[in-house]
């Protein structure tokens, strides 16, 4: 019986694997690993060293990315064409580790002084970013399932973390039940394109799905998926968890659903779109284009109303989602499509800056006021002056003003909209303009509360903020205001040729048109 | 376009010298007030002597061309550069911009608005005065448009922290009107650069290249535009906010808002707006100027019906925007000329019209027009200034209000590109009969403010009668208060005072800088108009 096991396993030839590659990968593996079998022997006064041993985790991983950017090689492709480490990829790993160590610092006080499971809450969020990690070079079906969960599940876990607190209990239970539900209608789809086109690897898949020989399968396929991850990046209609998870999850882990989880499900989807359906671009654009008008707009709408500062900043979140989105309208379109991808990744790495340095902002004033509401902002200008300039400056960018790195993503996400010419893209920019001027109005009401009014309570002590708060604060503000000043520091990221694979597809496109 | 390089780093430094006083200010201590508000007026005066030197090595024998001018890589990607450049139109109001800056900065030294913080203030102001020195210099649409935006924020804050009553309401409104023009100018901006062929955001690539744009799509671009000018400028229907602004904001910033930020608007149009769009502006020409003549009637009709001193200098400036509005809408070399020294004018003019309103408030805390009066008496020179600063704004000749007002007025006889001249010379008629209503309406105000008798609530008798047993000197003390002219107010005003005499005596100093600059615009203008 071994022997006829051993015989078939003749046959099988191991993949060669490029260590380089994956190293980013395999530190956080040995990271999870080493920080785990601490957590079982470490006292509970010394877990603070977890924290600091995670940071170290996120920079460690992010040694191999900037050596593979730097030697800047073509792209590495592993596991027949399935994981691709590509310029692309490798911008967004980068990315999603500077996220996760701003937010491992946000955290850090936070867990301290709550006597939470500090050693389960860090391997939980190190594997999420693994999954995040991994999403930036999958390049199947498959892969970016696997990736997707595993960058969920930990997720889920995480929004519960205040396990006496009823509210985040609901927030975990709502963002598991409908993101296990999102799972399963994308699972559908993918499982719809595979029986269509025989394949899962998204090149195969891309080369099959051509506009004007779609079967109704794999239109049904295609809408199913793309439905599946505007769960995950809460896009209007999908995004009704989003503002009660949010409120409810301890403000790190929100800061971290509403970036990194939420950059991930947009890389994901641009993954798809420009190597899975770039030729079927009469099903998913118009899709698109409703999403992100709906999306930006109800978001908005509804932040209006808001008078819990994180309920408001995950409204806010919807409706940046819409921008990012919005490129993606035009993605099919041939002078658009690269100044798309471009939009997308820019706002991604701009939106990462300015969202969690708002979220910085809202922990540090509210370990202070211990309210949540965004009247207790008041007076901040004359109590602690400045952090209202931190503040000014975090939403002030939200809003896109310049010379704040906002300015220069939504203005990236016009240009590519404009890129296509058509009267549709025109509708649509204008749809955004208005929109502009209604966030405006909601940012423009926390920075009134911060500078004009009385502290609602009347304490005017001075905030103290604790080192890894400020540290998180620096990061992020240079971060805003770097790109804000010169915005060359980051338009270059997201080129087309930096995704493997697309330019081929488009050949193909021509040579059957 | 020539450009001339010498010197080329005298307008960097000249913008964004402030920010490196912003940096001082910053580590400087809270407490020392004094110490903070002289960093400020020593920052804004280095500043200003930059720009006296710009001013002395400025070439006036080729003012049509741009000088100084940087042309520096800054995002490649989107093909915008850090292009900048100064030339006889841009000159003036560069300049200005400094002086005012200055200038507020020293009246504020003992005339702190209520919330205190100086610190605060001071800073402010000065991003403020980088803002807008870049919005002049800018020949990049989407270094224009950040320098433009970058003007925003200080100014809500300005208003909303130190300002009225109703501040937060009036700051919201001025912050939402503007944010929603910028929104319309960022999409035309990219449509611009998109039909021109994606080249580049330089202004003379897209002067160059913008003229061969479909008529059509040039109209519909010159829409987002007169959207994004209009709302800053104020013109009629989009002037709503001003009023509330300028009633609501601390004196330093009405008068900023006053002499520099409405002519960001106007400036918008000369510089981009009509020499991109040639096709576009001879279209929306006619409704310019019928919203114009309406912005002139309907600011004066306003300026009738206030109770308030300083609303009714605001909405003074809806009218004397409309003359500018007007002289640009005719497209002629004579009426932008008219309307670039209007801008100035008005600037200086209605500035100084809101310092004797904050200084009028600052002592009876009140700007209700009823309640006040006999200024002449109690403080004669304070009324003096008053009657000098109404008669340079209801267009006296001698006075520069008059060189704003007059040729913009003439101009419109006489429209280019054959324009309608029946329209135009409709509009014209009714301009002129805004100048009456202008006159009534500033001497009424200056009657009702300045004649008379101090009335009885605001003079000595009257602080014994109410204050009756508190003794004699009760009295004395309140009559005391309403002091004349401080040195502060001296220094900060004489400036302007002389500057309104100058350049109503000799404009020729104005216009000869102007004039090649504006020629040359209006050529290339007439060479595809044809």
């Amino acid at each position: 019986m071994l022997a006829s096991l051993f015989a078939q396993a003749t046959d099988w030839v191991a993949p060669t694997i490029d260590w380089h590659a994956i190293a980013p990968e395999l530190v956080l593996v040995v990271g999870i690993n080493i920080i785990l079998l601490l957590d079982l022997s470490l006292a509970d006064a010394k877990k603070w060293m977890l924290a600091t041993l995670s940071g170290f985790v996120m920079l460690g991983a992010l040694v191999p990315v900037v050596t593979l950017f730097v030697i800047g090689d073509d792209s590495r492709s592993m596991f027949g064409g399935r994981y691709v480490i590509d310029e692309y990829a490798l911008v967004l790993k980068g990315f999603f580790l500077l996220v996760a160590y701003v937010v491992i610092l946000m955290s850090q006080t936070e867990l301290e002084e709550g006597g939470y499971y500090q050693g389960e809450f860090y391997v939980l969020m190190l594997c999420s970013v693994l999954g995040m990690v991994m999403m930036t070079s999958s390049r199947d079906l498959v892969s970016i399932f696997v990736a997707l969960e595993l960058l969920s599940i930990p997720a889920y876990m995480l929004a519960a973390w205040n396990k006496r607190n009823p509210k985040s209990n609901e927030a975990g239970m709502k963002y598991y039940l409908l993101g296990v539900f999102a799972s399963a209608i994308m699972l559908y789809g993918m499982s719809l394109l595979f029986g269509a086109t025989n394949s899962t690897l998204l090149t195969e898949i891309g080369a099959t799905l051509v506009d004007g020989n779609l079967s109704g399968i794999e239109v049904v396929g295609v809408v199913f998926v793309i439905s599946g991850f505007a769960f995950k990046i809460s896009a209007v209609p999908f995004h009704t968890w989003a503002p009660d998870t949010y409120e409810g999850a301890p403000t790190p882990v929100t800061a971290f659903l509403s970036v990194a989880s939420k950059a991930a499900g947009f890389v994901a989807l641009v993954t798809i779109i420009y190597l899975a359906f770039p030729n079927a671009s009469d099903v998913y654009q118009p899709f698109i284009w409703v999403l992100a008008a709906l999306t930006m707009t109800v978001g908005n709408v509804l932040a209006l109303r808001q008078t819990n500062i994180v309920r408001m900043l995950a409204y806010s979140s919807v409706s940046q989602g819409g921008f990012i989105l919005m490129p993606l309208a035009f993605a099919g379109e041939a002078n658009a499509s690269g100044s798309a991808l471009n939009a997308v990744v820019v706002y991604l790495l701009v939106y990462g800056f300015m969202n969690l340095g708002a979220f910085a902002t809202v922990i540090a004033v509210s370990r202070k006021t211990r309210s949540g509401e965004i009247s207790s902002f008041g007076g901040l200008f004359s109590y602690a002056p400045g952090m209202a300039v931190l503040v000014t400056m975090f939403f002030a960018s939200l809003a896109g003003i310049p010379p704040l790195g906002g300015w220069f993503a939504k203005f990236n996400a016009f240009k590519a909209v404009l890129d296509a010419q058509s009267s549709w893209a025109y509708v649509l920019a204008s749809i955004a303009a208005v929109n502009t001027v209604i966030s405006a109005a909601y940012y423009m009401k926390v920075l009134r509360t911060v500078w004009m009014d009385e502290a609602p309570d009347g304490d005017t002590s001075p905030i103290n903020t604790p080192s890894p708060i400020k540290a998180a604060l620096g990061l992020t503000l240079v971060g805003t205001l770097v790109v804000g000043v010169y915005p060359q520091s980051v338009a270059n990221f997201g080129d087309l040729e930096d995704l493997t694979g697309t330019t081929e597809l488009v050949v193909v496109v021509d040579a059957g048109g | 376009m020539e450009t001339l390089t010498d010197q080329n780093f005298l307008l960097t430094l000249g913008t964004f010298l402030p920010l490196v006083g912003v940096l001082v200010m910053m580590l400087w201590p809270k407490d020392d007030e004094s110490g903070v508000k002289s960093v400020g007026i020593a920052t804004a005066g280095a500043t200003l002597l930059v720009g006296i030197y710009t001013l002395t090595q400025f070439d006036y024998s080729q003012s049509e061309k741009l000088q100084f001018a940087v042309d520096a890589e800054w995002i490649e990607v989107i093909r915008s550069g850090y292009t900048i450049g100064l030339d006889g139109i841009s000159l003036p109001l560069y300049f200005l911009s400094m002086c005012v800056t200055f200038l507020v900065m020293i009246y504020t030294w003992d005339n702190m608005p209520d919330a205190g913080n100086p610190k605060a203030f001071y800073i402010l102001m000065l991003v403020l005065q980088t803002g807008m020195a870049g919005t002049f210099i800018s020949q990049d649409l989407i270094l224009f448009f950040v320098f433009f935006e970058v003007v925003l924020l200080p100014m809500y804050f300005m208003i909303g922290v130190w300002g009225g009553e109703d501040r937060q309401y009036a700051s919201l409104k001025f912050f939402l009107y503007t944010m929603f023009g910028s929104a319309f100018m960022l999409v035309a901006f990219l449509a611009l650069f998109f039909q021109t062929g994606g080249e580049s955001f330089g202004f003379a690539y897209l002067i160059e290249m913008g003229a061969g744009v479909d008529r059509d799509v040039q109209i519909w671009i010159f829409a987002g535009f007169f959207i994004a000018f209009v709302v800053k400028l104020p013109g009629f229907p989009f002037h709503t906010w001003l009023p509330d602004a300028h009633t609501q904001a601390p004196t330093q910033g009405s008068v900023i808002l006053a002499a520099i930020l409405l002519k960001l608007g106007t400036y918008g149009f000369v510089r981009i707006a009509i020499p991109m769009l040639p096709e576009g502006a001879k279209a929306w020409a006619p409704a310019i100027a019928i919203l114009a003549v309406i912005g002139i009637i309907y600011g004066a009709l306003g300026c009738l019906a206030q109770t308030d001193m300083k609303r009714l200098i605001a909405f003074s400036s809806v009218a004397h925007m409309g003359y500018v509005m007007l002289g640009i809408s005719t497209l002629t070399e004579f009426g932008i000329n008219a309307a670039l020294f209007g801008m100035v004018a008005h600037g200086l003019i209605t500035g100084m019209l809101f310092f004797i309103a904050g200084s009028v408030k600052h002592r009876f805390h009140t700007l209700e027009i009823s309640r006040l009066g006999g200024m002449l008496i109690q403080m004669p020179k304070m009324g003096w200034i008053l009657g000098f600063a109404s008669m340079a704004s209801l267009g006296l000749p001698g006075l520069a209000g008059f060189w704003g007002e007059f040729p913009a007025i003439l101009s419109a006889y006489q429209p280019g590109f054959g324009l309608n001249e029946v329209l135009f010379r409709v509009c014209m008629v009714i301009a002129a009969i805004g100048t009456v209503l202008a006159a009534a309406y500033l001497l009424w105000l200056y009657q009702r403010t300045a004649f008379g008798q101090p009335p009885a609530e605001f003079s000595g008798g009257a602080a014994h009668s109410l204050s009756a047993g508190a003794g004699e000197h009760a009295g004395d003390d309140h009559d005391s208060d309403i002091e004349d002219v401080r040195p502060t107010e001296w220094m900060a005003w004489t400036p302007f005072l002389i500057a309104i005499v100058v350049f109503g005596v000799y404009p020729q100093l104005m216009f000869k800088v102007m004039d090649p600059a504006v020629t040359q615009m209006v050529e290339t203008l007439g060479k595809s108009l044809g």
